[in-house]
């Protein structure tokens, strides 16, 4: 590894241009995913507004939106097309456009060069095209909301032939954008996981050995490798999705000879494990921030990774749980059956020995601990309630109901917004410089706990009472009548829930310029990262450092303090021993 | 949670929610315990001065054994989950009993179409005769439906039969059940077939015994006459209850 790169050796040189723009800087990098992925948060955000007013008081005018011209909106109404092309762009975002930017491309970019000793990733160019691609991508998904005929329409999962002919929808080139919006979206994550793979393996500071690596990093490795091998068939399959559409071909039309349910498998291979993909990282988020926090030692530091590798595995084999009801041989659906729910037992380890880190803590409460438990708690609930679901004959009632609504926003909520967020108040002091405000961090993280719960509790009630997913009026169906008040109660949550992020805008935008200086090491953590000034240089760090120890020896008896760096050397030892 | 299930009103809908139950019970227990065990911990190890952490890391196997013997009672409640599940998945779905009813259901954007095979039982036949959105079964008795989908996917769900079953162009699904009450009940779709999923809507009508007759003999009067049935059939008010 080059030693030679001095941090600032061509800052100046760069100018403004290639310092913030087309930089090839991962820091940089990092925030751009960070920005693209916030901006999308909003526009996912909004369209959940539109769908759960629509819900609770269906074909009335949603407020604030009587300005979306006809024939989308009719007087800030809903129509059913409309709300079916709500539903579709709210998954797609929330999923491609918010978790992975976030999660993967802000956090992963930022935190493999810094918590490994590198200077910068392996190919930095090749960092650079992928947030440029995604940002092709998010624009491409941009263009779509305006074609004629709306963005696509037939939910995120866009099984043919509903997606496969535009007369079953009315959406022409929509779907088609949303098609190469995510054909573009997996080129981008694609390269970064050469760079995310490349940089761990290749990278690291001398004496970081695997297990000594923090587990963040573990699961942006893990994340990267299942996002790698799993979503080739799902590429092959767009490709064939859009010359349906396009060239007349009949891959999965039945009249051509296709057929429909090949979609599903090759969706569902991707589909399972993208969502530990999205998963890992928010919790490996939670998983740094506990020790630190608690000041403990990570408990079952060896246990917690080979259970990732091992959901990790297995997530390549239960993708059928979602298809118990979609006419595939009924006997292969107890195999699947049984996989899904041994899932539970990798999960179970990392979430006992989150636990059990806690026990005998010295735990303190500061934002991003706070937005740990979270994660934590909201997972627990997420995960048992997919008990449920990988169960063949409980699923034939609840698959396609709110409760498997309520089911994976617990799990991906759980991930992408408390780890994201939780990620976002520890390492922003060393993104940014600045500490953010703490008190309006509080007042955010228990408006978004409490209306968290408030939206998608009650939802396992819709679910248990009947109430099918992506259905515009309720009110259409006399049994759905009577849960009619929870649907309201929900909506008034999830306003609630969206004002709630308003603290965490003003407190992010603010804390940019009037923040507390932040001091290099401000959580008093252990990590490569926080040896670093804050915000870290161009080329990170003024010396490769050398590890000497784990990530989380936190209260050790060796230490004078209740941490100890990993690259401190143990007393009267030179810093060469590692 | 469960509360909220609807009305079950099939001969399966039991095991189903039997299962539904067994899941319940464990999992509520994991919650309380799980989170109670969470909560317990931040008040107990909450920061005080002069109390530092313990430096323990879980490695050896005494430790370990904390997260270990819990994970092993979880396999094994995963293990019981799973064969109670095979069981009823094999009773529900791993074999098919012989109809006493049978129709074919078509769907498409965004109707149920309902074939009745007649009083001679064959389909393609004279007197069949499609009902739209209307599905008509004896209490008591095996009802066999042949799905099958002009279109796009849908899906054939019986909330209070605790069936769903997708409907998928190209192909013809069996699915059955057999009720066991009389009643009008709602056939949703739930997969989303376009602008007008919500709102795709068919009725089951459980007859009683008496009442079915009574039905079959308004529908087809008589095997003669075409034209009684059919005035008999555009009469048929669209949502009728029993």
């Amino acid at each position: 590894m080059s030693e030679s790169i001095k941090p600032h050796a061509h800052d100046e040189a760069l100018g403004l241009w290639r310092t913030y723009v087309f930089s090839t800087d991962h820091k940089t990098i990092a925030k751009q995913y960070l920005a693209i992925g916030l901006f999308w948060a909003i526009v996912g955000g909004l369209l959940a507004y539109v769908m759960r007013w629509q819900l609770a008081y269906p074909d009335t005018a949603v407020p604030g939106f009587g300005w979306v011209p006809e024939p989308s909106m009719v007087g800030g109404i809903v129509p059913p097309e409309f709300y079916n092309m709500v539903v579709t762009m709210h998954g797609t975002i929330m999923v491609f456009f918010v978790a992975m930017p976030i999660l993967l491309g802000a956090f992963g970019n930022f935190l493999i060069p810094l918590m490994i000793g590198a200077r910068d990733m392996a190919f930095p160019r090749l960092n650079m095209l992928s947030v440029w691609t995604l940002a092709l991508s998010s624009l491409v998904l941009l263009i779509s909301f305006f074609v004629p005929g709306g963005a696509a329409a037939s939910g995120w999962t866009a099984y043919p032939p509903l997606s496969a002919k535009a007369i079953y929808t009315g959406v022409e080139w929509g779907q088609n954008l949303w098609i190469i919006a995510l054909a573009l979206e997996f080129a981008s994550f694609l390269m970064g996981g050469i760079n995310f793979l490349t940089t761990t393996i290749n990278m690291r500071a001398p004496g970081l050995s695997l297990f000594r690596l923090p587990l963040m990093i573990w699961m942006q490795f893990t994340a990267a490798v299942l996002f790698m091998l799993s979503v080739g068939p799902l590429i092959a399959g767009a490709v064939m999705l859009l010359l349906d559409r396009l060239a007349g071909t009949s891959f999965f039309l039945p009249e051509g000879g296709g057929q429909p349910l090949l979609w599903q498998h090759l969706f569902w291979f991707f589909g399972h494990p993208e969502v530990y993909v999205i998963m890992l990282p928010g919790m490996g988020a939670s998983l740094e921030i506990l020790p630190v926090f608690s000041r403990k030692p990570i408990f079952g530091y060896r246990p917690i990774v080979y259970s990732t590798i091992a959901a990790g595995l297995l997530s390549f084999l239960v993708w059928a749980h979602h298809m118990f009801p979609s006419g595939m041989d009924p006997r292969l659906a107890m195999p699947f059956s049984i996989t899904t729910i041994l899932i539970s037992v990798p999960f179970a380890i990392i979430v006992f020995a989150m636990i059990a880190t806690l026990w005998r803590g010295s735990i303190r409460f500061p934002t991003p601990m706070l937005f740990a438990l979270g994660t934590l708690t909201v997972f627990i609930v997420g995960g048992l309630t997919g008990i449920f679901n990988g169960s063949a004959p409980a699923d034939i009632y609840i698959h396609d109901t709110y409760f498997v609504v309520a089911h994976f926003h617990y799990t991906l909520f759980s991930a992408i917004f408390f780890g994201g967020f939780a990620a976002i108040y520890y390492w922003y002091p060393k993104m940014f410089g600045r500490m953010m405000h703490e008190t309006l961090g509080k007042i955010h993280f228990w408006m978004t706990f409490v209306f968290f719960n408030a939206v998608f509790f009650p939802m396992f009630f819709l679910g248990a009472g009947g109430m099918m997913r992506r259905i515009a009026n309720p009110l259409q169906y006399d049994f759905l009548k009577p849960l009619q008040p929870l649907n309201i109660f929900i909506t008034i949550g999830a306003i609630l829930l969206f004002l709630g992020q308003l603290p965490f805008v003003v407190n992010f935008l603010w804390s940019l310029w009037a923040g507390e200086k932040a001091a290099s090491n401000p959580w008093a953590a252990n990590t490569l990262e926080w040896t670093t000034p804050s915000p870290p240089p161009h080329s990170n760090f003024e010396v490769i450092p050398v590890v000497h120890r784990g990530p989380y020896e936190y209260s050790s008896p060796e230490a004078p303090e209740d941490w100890f760096p990993q690259d401190r050397p143990v007393q009267a030892r030179p810093a060469t021993a590692g | 949670m469960l509360s909220w299930l609807p009305e079950n009103v099939s001969t399966y809908g039991g095991d189903i929610d039997s299962i539904l139950y067994l899941i319940y019970y464990i999992t509520g227990a994991w919650f309380f315990l799980t989170l109670g065990t969470i909560v317990l911990f931040l008040f107990l190890y909450r920061r005080r001065e002069g109390r530092p952490a313990t430096y323990v890391h879980g490695n050896t196997l005494d430790q370990s054994a904390w997260i270990l013997v819990p994970v092993v009672i979880v396999l094994g409640l995963d293990l019981w989950i799973d064969f109670r599940g095979a069981e009823v998945w094999e009773a529900v779905k791993g074999h098919m009993p012989p109809a006493d009813v049978r129709v074919q259901l078509t769907a498409k954007q965004f109707n149920w179409e309902i074939l009745y095979p007649g009083p001679d039982g064959q389909f393609g036949t004279a007197d069949d005769l499609q009902l739209d959105n209307e599905l008509h079964v004896p209490v008591g008795k095996v009802a066999r439906v042949t799905l099958k989908s002009k279109d796009v996917i849908h899906s054939f769900f019986l909330p209070n039969l605790r069936l769903k079953q997708d409907v998928v162009p190209g192909r013809e699904i069996e699915a059955w059940f057999e009720a066991t009450k009389p009643g009008v009940y709602e056939i949703p779709c739930a997969e989303l077939c376009g602008f007008g999923h919500s709102g795709m809507v068919g009725h089951l009508t459980v007859h009683s015994a008496d009442d079915y007759e009574a039905w079959l003999k308004r529908t087809w009067p008589s095997p003669q006459s075409s034209s009684a049935r059919l005035s008999a059939i555009s009469g048929e008010p669209e949502d009728r209850r029993p």
